[in-house]
């Protein structure tokens, strides 16, 4: 198994900061817009994005929420693993919002389909974006496509786009994977 | 995430503890889905479940049936009195007419010790048992369980009282099997005559002072006395029986603690619990309906799991 470094700490950090800024462009101050975390693994990158809003580019009322799609997904009683279900933690209103969703990698885009209907939950949003690390192009099942993206990859099926977070494994890298 | 370790939920005594710390985290989930605005999730699109209730039931049937629909599964239900039972049909027969048409899984109750464990053993689909004559009522005890643990935070190490008519009653033996495995204490209380003889064989103890009984415990699971059961006078009359082993606010009030009062319904008021206790905030009654149905999603979801297409 081969692993291959596609971005370091560094690179990541400078992601975050251009990601903050275009979601400023076009939120202002965030009065009508909510950040929502696919759980699990979006959860983490939707965090730092938060604290960097509101720390770095002063944004006061900032909500931040995390969605669970693990009872809406698609392949449920199709996997070899029981899926694990994680918390959802919405306190606000999505009605008539601007909803942007965080996500780590875009691969097939059955996570944001699911998440698309489970968000139906709490409400008509006003609009929904998607905001990811990593898109892997070519790669999609579903006509579902960015609206703010980290880097763009080319990877083959067989390989893996693996992200890891300070606060999970003590370094925030991304690396690609070939079995 | 590991899986049940049982293929159909016949009852407590086949289950471990994993499985219902499982069951318990996945109705934590499903918990916080049945307080949403809309409180409905996809997941058992495909999936059919038969409801056949063969002896009354008013809650039970309508928590299942919420908890079904709920988790978007197509649903049938089916009561002996007005079915082909009474023209002299077999349960095999009657089940098998109902699977051919489809069925995933099968909620049943019947007036029969082990009617569920007969059934899945000639049948193909998941059984869950609600409720088999005094037997087993499974998703009732890890309904109380649950209720007991979003309380108090833990069911380990807790003092469980089971009051009132232990011998014909299958909450009772469901509730033992479950307390016990997640380490809680338990005693029960009530006439002589309504306590099965070889309830020390499960390592429960006996207190017969309900007084005493209650000053023990943390929480007190009240039981309905069941009359329809009853074939020769187990008491003098209820109204001895009230005198001796109904809970009343002044029993409660005379205790140096607070303790959580239970009661799997329907409830006789002013038999075996006076309406100021049922009514009472140390009452976790309607607690335990509202969770009853995020168990019964957590139990209908892990098993529908395990139905491979």
């Amino acid at each position: 198994m081969s692993k291959k470094i596609l971005l370091n700490s560094k690179d990541i950090e400078i992601i975050l900061h251009r990601l903050a800024c275009q979601l400023i462009e076009n939120h202002n101050d965030f009065s009508n817009t909510v950040l929502v975390g696919l759980q699990p693994r979006g959860s983490f990158l939707a965090k730092r994005l938060a604290d960097l809003l509101k720390n770095q580019y002063h944004i006061k009322d900032l909500k931040l929420g995390l969605l669970d799609i693990t009872f809406y997904r698609d392949d449920f009683r199709r996997r070899e693993q029981p899926l694990t279900a994680t918390s959802t933690e919405i306190d606000f209103i999505i009605e008539d919002k601007k909803v942007v969703f965080i996500d780590d990698v875009l691969f097939s885009g059955r996570s944001i389909r699911a998440a698309l209907t489970a968000i139906q939950s709490y409400g008509r949003p006003e609009n929904i974006e998607l905001l990811v690390l990593i898109d892997r192009r070519f790669s999609r099942h579903l006509p579902i496509q960015p609206n703010y993206k980290g880097r763009q990859v080319d990877a083959i099926n067989e390989e893996k786009v693996l992200v890891t977070w300070k606060e999970t494994h003590k370094k925030d890298a991304v690396y690609l994977e070939n079995n | 995430m590991p899986e049940l370790s049982v293929d159909h939920l016949l009852g407590i005594k086949y289950l471990n503890a994993e499985d219902i710390n499982l069951i318990f985290k996945t109705a934590d989930h499903f918990k916080e889905v049945i307080n949403r605005p809309i409180k409905k999730v996809p997941s058992l699109r495909d999936i059919t479940i038969a409801n056949l209730f063969f002896e009354n039931s008013t809650r039970t049937k309508l928590s299942f049936e919420l908890a079904e629909k709920r988790l978007s599964a197509d649903v049938i239900n089916f009561s002996a009195s007005q079915s082909s039972v009474n023209k002299g049909e077999t349960l095999i027969d009657t089940v098998n007419n109902i699977l051919s048409m489809k069925v995933d899984i099968v909620v049943m109750r019947h007036p029969n010790v082990g009617a569920g464990v007969f059934l899945s053993k000639h049948v193909d689909a998941k059984i869950i048992n609600a409720g088999d004559g005094t037997h087993e009522h499974p998703t009732q005890a890890l309904l109380d369980s649950y209720s007991i643990r979003e309380k108090l935070g833990n069911v380990k190490g807790k003092k469980v009282l089971i009051v009132g008519d232990v011998l014909h009653s299958r909450v009772a033996l469901s509730n033992i099997f479950a307390l016990q495995l997640q380490g809680a204490k338990i005693k029960v209380c009530g006439p002589t005559t309504l306590i099965p003889k070889y309830i020390s064989s499960l390592g429960v103890e006996v207190e017969t002072n309900l007084e005493k009984a209650l000053e023990w415990c943390d929480v007190a699971n009240v039981l309905r006395v069941q009359h329809e059961r009853m074939d020769i006078n187990y008491f003098p009359s209820t109204r001895e029986y009230t005198q001796l082993f109904g809970i009343n606010k002044t029993i409660l009030d005379n205790l140096g603690k607070k303790i959580v009062i239970m009661h799997p319904g329907p409830i006789n008021r002013g038999v075996e619990i006076t309406s100021d206790v049922a009514d009472a905030d140390q009452s976790i009654i309607l607690n335990q309906v509202e969770n009853g149905v995020a168990v019964r999603m957590a139990v209908i979801y892990l098993l529908a799991q395990q139905i491979k297409r």
